[in-house]
């Protein structure tokens, strides 16, 4: 299990523009971070750097020793702005699919979907389902296979507040569990949580 | 060969040596076609295709800088990959449409060659299918360029797009003179014919040159043209962020 | 190894839903099929002898159809980001994705392909080398096609440009496979024709998956 995030004077640009430079962050095991910023400023570029997604100009993003592809590839949760979730597929399909992708089993799939109370859902295509539904579905996923790192882009934004409230909860569980949390976010986390503004 | 590239991936020093070089490859250019045309129209008639016979120093040269053209682009493409080299991508980007250029131009040429000495504009000859291939190479690789927006992205893009062109042409021209010969086609130019008179291949090696030479400054002032676009576009940028 | 089985099925399902399926690629050679005597008129002679070589080409556009798609809906809808982040390596992703989009596509194609042929009025005993040979061809067009497909990721009229970038890459598929029906047709040796046909979709197996992951790793970045 993965131990630690370490970032060292990180530096991204995009489309020719830097974004950031000289960015540090160290989170260890049951911790948690708030990106912050003004919009553009490179909250989701940072998270998708750190998923392996972009390149970055200079410094370095280490995972507590453990290789750096193999963390990816078997300890990172990625939910972002788009839920990766198909129209024309039903709700069940998907999260099936990606729980066993992630290296999830029915057990723990079948909690998350009590935790996040989708069971009514998960015969309807996806395209029926509203933004708030569509999001909780991609947050079991989170709860469907046990990994370490969670990076949520704006985890919150189309959920109710009873929702907010009852994933903040989940957040907690995982972090008492020992694992991690980098979350873009506008309002403040309901947890926890270093801040880390972004400035440009 | 290892340092001329890493002479030349310095802008300010890639800018100083094409301010005079581009120029010189242009006279020279100039000279050889002059000298090479020369040559080549007071040259006697071909005893077989008279007079037509000098379309071939406009030809044969442009057939030859398609190919020559292209890997450049092929090798601008690899180091612009591997290396992230900008100024690879400059060149890259810039070798495009001057081998897509050079590549029409053989075509038409090949064409006007072929009205008087097949009796017709065209045929699926295997030099002439693979040329238009490479030509439909070019095309995909300007069409890519131009639909990306983002200048990073569409360098990648177009670089691997290039390499698997490397790649593929290869194949391409050998699959189309397999193609030919299980057709039979019309044999235009024998097996071991008449070798060329020197009095025809003076001039066409001339003119070879002077394609290169011409390839090289046109080249050399699209790199040029292609740095002092990105240097505005970063100096717009700048503005639009203070 | 179940977890390249999952997404092969998924592949297969969302490329079925993508435009694949008997019906539209039945659909497809049966309108070709239609369109070719009412434009080159019905003589029988003259459509029995450009018969293979229309089913050929048929199969190389239909292969067309969707592949736009295959890439693109990963890459807006932000799964293409998720299928990044598991043990399977990228290039293997992209090789389930070619081979589910041949599976939902290329094989039914495959299997119109002789009727096509047969009723333009070719030979019937032409038709299991029509079939093998789109078969196989198909492997090849998936192949070569996905790496247009990746790299039109991002780009403005995607559909288009892939159709640019990829049918100089289907030049010499079209070619062997062509060269070996029209062999077998005019009773000559086909083997070198077909044996070529299956190099050239053993190598677009092989390479393309790099091209293709490497256009996503770009795109996504």
């Amino acid at each position: 299990m993965m131990s630690a995030l370490e970032i060292k004077e990180l530096a991204i640009s995009r489309g020719g523009r830097p974004l950031f430079q000289g960015l540090n962050l160290n989170l260890g095991a049951g911790q948690a971070c708030a990106l912050t910023g003004r919009n553009g400023s490179g909250k989701t570029s940072l998270l998708r750097a750190i998923a392996g997604l972009l390149s970055v100009d200079t410094g370095e993003i280490a995972f507590g020793g453990q290789d750096s592809d193999q963390a990816r590839r078997t300890e990172i949760h990625l939910v972002g702005h788009a839920d990766g979730l198909k129209s024309g597929q039903t709700a069940r399909d998907e999260l099936a699919f990606w729980t066993r992708w992630t290296g999830g089993n029915p057990s723990s799939m079948d909690s998350a979907i009590d935790r996040l109370d989708i069971r009514r859902l998960l015969d309807l295509e996806i395209r029926r389902l509203s933004a708030g539904q569509k999001r909780r579905l991609a947050l079991a996923r989170l709860l469907a296979a046990p990994r370490t790192l969670w990076l949520l882009d704006e985890p919150l934004s189309p959920l109710d507040s009873v929702w907010r409230t009852r994933f903040g909860e989940m957040m907690g569980d995982h972090l008492r569990s020992g694992g991690m949390i980098v979350a873009a976010i506008h309002d403040p986390l309901p947890i926890p949580a270093q801040v880390l503004e972004i400035n440009p | 060969m290892i340092s001329a590239p890493a002479f030349l991936s310095n802008p300010e020093r890639f800018m100083a040596f094409s301010r005079w070089a581009a120029p010189l490859f242009g006279a020279t250019a100039v000279l050889l076609a002059v000298t090479g045309l020369w040559l080549g129209f007071t040259a006697p008639e071909d005893y077989q295709q008279g007079d037509t016979v000098r379309i071939m120093f406009i030809h044969v040269p442009a057939a030859w800088l398609s190919m020559f053209a292209y890997i450049c682009l092929g090798i601008a493409s690899f180091l612009s990959l591997v290396f992230r080299h900008a100024l690879a991508d400059a060149a890259a980007k810039s070798a495009a449409p001057l081998g897509a250029g050079f590549t029409a131009l053989a075509l038409v040429t090949g064409s006007l060659w072929g009205r008087p000495m097949w009796g017709t504009w065209w045929v699926w000859d295997a030099r002439l299918t693979s040329v238009l291939v490479l030509f439909l190479f070019y095309l995909a690789y300007m069409a890519l360029r131009s639909a990306l927006d983002d200048e990073a992205k569409a360098a990648r893009a177009c670089a691997i797009l290039a390499l698997v062109g490397l790649v593929n042409l290869p194949v391409v021209h050998w699959s189309v003179n397999w193609w030919n010969s299980l057709h039979q086609g019309v044999t235009v130019f024998a097996k071991g014919g008449p070798k060329m008179a020197p009095v025809f291949l003076v001039p066409l090696l001339l003119m070879v040159l002077a394609y290169m030479a011409a390839f090289g400054a046109l080249w050399l002032v699209r790199i040029r043209g292609e740095v002092w676009r990105r240097r505005a576009d970063a100096a717009l940028s700048r503005l639009a962020r203070t | 190894m179940s977890l390249a089985w999952e997404l092969l099925k998924r592949e297969t399902a969302l490329a079925w839903g993508r435009g694949g399926g008997p019906l539209v690629s039945a659909g497809f050679y049966l309108g070709v099929a239609t369109l070719l005597p009412l434009a080159a008129g019905p003589e029988p002679a003259r459509l029995a002898a450009v018969a293979p070589g229309v089913a050929w080409v048929t199969l190389a556009l239909a292969t067309l159809l969707g592949l736009d798609r295959l890439f693109e809906r990963d890459y807006e809808d932000g799964a293409l980001d998720l299928l990044t982040l598991s043990p399977l390596p990228l290039e293997f992703v992209c090789a389930l994705k070619c081979l589910g989009q041949w599976l939902a596509t290329g094989l039914p194609l495959a299997l119109a392909a002789p009727i096509t042929e047969i009723a333009l009025g070719g030979s019937p005993a032409l038709a299991p080398l029509v079939l093998i040979s789109a078969m196989i061809g198909g492997l090849a067009f998936a192949f070569a096609g996905g790496i247009g497909a990746a790299l039109s990721l991002g780009a403005r009229r995607g559909g288009l440009l892939t159709a640019v970038i990829v049918l100089p890459l289907f030049t010499p598929p079209v070619i062997f496979g062509g060269g070996a029906l029209d062999a077998f047709a005019s009773g000559l040796p086909w083997g070198a024709g077909f044996v070529l046909l299956c190099a050239y979709a053993t190598a677009a197996i092989a390479l393309g998956p790099l091209a293709m992951a490497a256009a996503c790793r770009n795109a996504l970045s």
